[in-house]
């Protein structure tokens, strides 16, 4: 199977990559939110030392 | 005093005072009513059409005007605060819940099921299945202002619990509308509903059981 | 607590404590992310590689291998969630309600997931973006429930108090859970229109099977590691005025 068949998906490209793009960002975004707020945090909590 | 006067005094004292505010009680049935009023305007009024969505029709109202009650179960108790005495009873705090639910679906439940035959007619159902849909309203209603109760426990302490309260409790509702639904339309073309009419009546006896607990629970925590 | 051996309790009773909850789940973490990110290289390399073609629906097919893992995810999480909230209701374990209410965010996303993979499986099989499918319609109302749990915790200021509703919600959700799929299954046996394929597959072959296995356990794992990191942003707001959150964030300076 050459690179371009694999990408290809059999004439269903158009819904399986999709697919698996909004999977991807929706997971990314669900450990990139709090770990944001986190730093958010301790920058918070740092800056109130000082 | 005694447990089952402590509940009837409550169905009765609610009773008293719902009939000082008729508003209470004729707002969500002036809605139920305009709704239904609103669908002939909106798609139409072929006989068929209206015929086959009545049930649909009716059920979907009965809902949303179940719903837009919910707010006065508790309202005036919590803003006045005899809401905190009645949980702080010596008697058990669900089952005097139960008994402020049965008192505000006889106020404001009974009212949708005495109409519904007229509004009924108004959409042309057939009138052998008048009789299954009463059932099923009466059978349907007790457990929207059962479950609709949680939902307001939940959220009466809030300012804006309105909007919030609809996302709570119309997700509970969809197994009462879709076996009550589905009787009405099964009675209408002639088949038995004998299924349906037990299924709901098990979903309101669980109902009946299960949800004052969660309720009172709700509520005290809603009162601190 | 008999039956269970001591050091079993002894790790609960520690975990319950939020210091010792953010260290060790600080630690564990690395290892958790490379067990995710193999688990998924092995199966989508499996599922999109090596699995054959299905015979009826050709390639669209592989929208299953994240489709119907997030389907399970958006259930299993939904239970824990519950399940969690009554343990922090009957026991009091700050923890346990901080598990439950971070939980809701990571299923609703599983949930949209489903319900959006779905409907792009479906375009193909079905001809249109959106049927009244059971099993859609059944995790559209889950989204609903979800929704109602977020939107709960967020109306309540008291975070100890919305802690507490999201539980009750949570519990009574769960137990209607299954009344609801169940009628939404016996209504759409009633409706279904001759057009609709089912797009269930009486048997799957191992090859197909084992990638989607894979999938759903990279799964379960992502939702522990999303899960870590939620617990413990919200710990930290929580508890920002004790020493270890203090000793935390001077740790962080250095």
């Amino acid at each position: 199977m050459s690179m371009q068949e694999f990408f290809h998906m059999g004439g269903y490209a158009l819904y399986v990559w999709p697919s698996y793009g909004l999977t991807l960002i929706v997971l990314l975004a669900n450990i990139i939110i709090p770990v944001m707020q986190r730093k958010q945090f301790f920058a918070k909590a740092l800056k109130k030392k000082r | 005093m005694s447990l089952s006067r402590a509940f009837f005094a409550i169905i009765r004292r609610d009773l008293v005072l719902a009939l000082r505010r008729r508003s209470e009680i004729a707002n969500p049935l002036l809605f139920f009513i305009l709704v239904i009023t609103l669908f002939p305007l909106g798609i139409g009024a072929q006989p068929n059409l209206l015929q086959a969505i009545a049930p649909g029709i009716i059920w979907v109202s009965a809902l949303l005007a179940a719903m837009l009650s919910l707010d006065s179960l508790f309202r005036s108790d919590f803003d006045d605060g005899s809401l905190e005495q009645i949980l702080l009873s010596s008697h058990p705090a669900s089952l005097l819940v139960l008994g402020k639910i049965i008192a505000h679906w006889l106020v404001t439940g009974l009212p949708l099921l005495l109409i519904s035959p007229l509004l009924a007619i108004f959409l042309g159902m057939p009138t052998h299945s008048l009789g299954i849909l009463l059932l099923t309203l009466l059978l349907g209603t007790p457990v929207l202002s059962l479950i609709g109760a949680i939902g307001v426990a939940l959220t009466v302490g809030l300012r804006r619990g309105g909007m919030i309260l609809s996302l709570l409790v119309l997700p509970l509702y969809v197994p009462v509308l879709i076996f009550a639904s589905n009787a009405v339309e099964m009675a209408g073309s002639g088949l038995p509903v004998n299924a349906q009419v037990n299924i709901l009546i098990s979903i309101l006896l669980m109902t009946l059981v299960l949800a004052p607990w969660p309720t009172a629970a709700a509520l005290k925590m809603s009162i601190n | 607590m008999f039956l269970v051996p001591d050091p079993v309790v002894r790790f609960f009773h520690r975990m319950a404590s939020p210091p010792h909850f953010y260290a060790f789940t600080e630690r564990l973490m690395p290892w958790l992310v490379v067990i995710f990110l193999l688990l998924t290289a092995a199966g989508l390399y499996g599922g999109l590689y090596l699995a054959p073609a299905d015979y009826q629906q050709g390639d669209s097919y592989r929208i299953i291998y994240i489709h119907v893992p997030s389907a399970w995810m958006s259930l299993f999480i939904y239970v824990v969630m519950a399940i969690a909230g009554a343990i922090g209701l009957v026991w009091r374990i700050k923890l346990a309600e901080i598990v439950a209410i971070s939980s809701a965010p990571i299923g609703a996303s599983f949930t949209f997931i489903a319900l959006f993979t779905g409907s792009l499986w479906g375009k193909p099989m079905w001809g249109t973006w959106w049927v009244w499918d059971a099993r859609l319609t059944s995790e559209l109302i889950l989204l609903f429930l979800y929704m109602g749990v977020i939107g709960l915790y967020g109306a309540i200021d008291d975070k100890r108090v919305a802690s507490k509703a999201v539980a009750i919600l949570a519990l009574v959700g769960v137990v209607n859970i299954p009344i609801i799929h169940y009628s939404v299954e016996w209504w759409n046996t009633l409706h279904q229109g001759p057009t609709v394929t089912k797009m269930d597959k009486p048997s799957i072959h191992v090859s197909m099977l084992i990638p989607l296995l894979l999938m759903a356990l990279s799964f379960n794992v992502y939702y522990l590691i999303a899960l870590i990191q939620r617990v413990r942003i919200e710990l930290l707001q929580r508890e920002r005025s004790s020493q270890w959150v203090k000793n935390k964030v001077l740790e962080v300076k250095q």
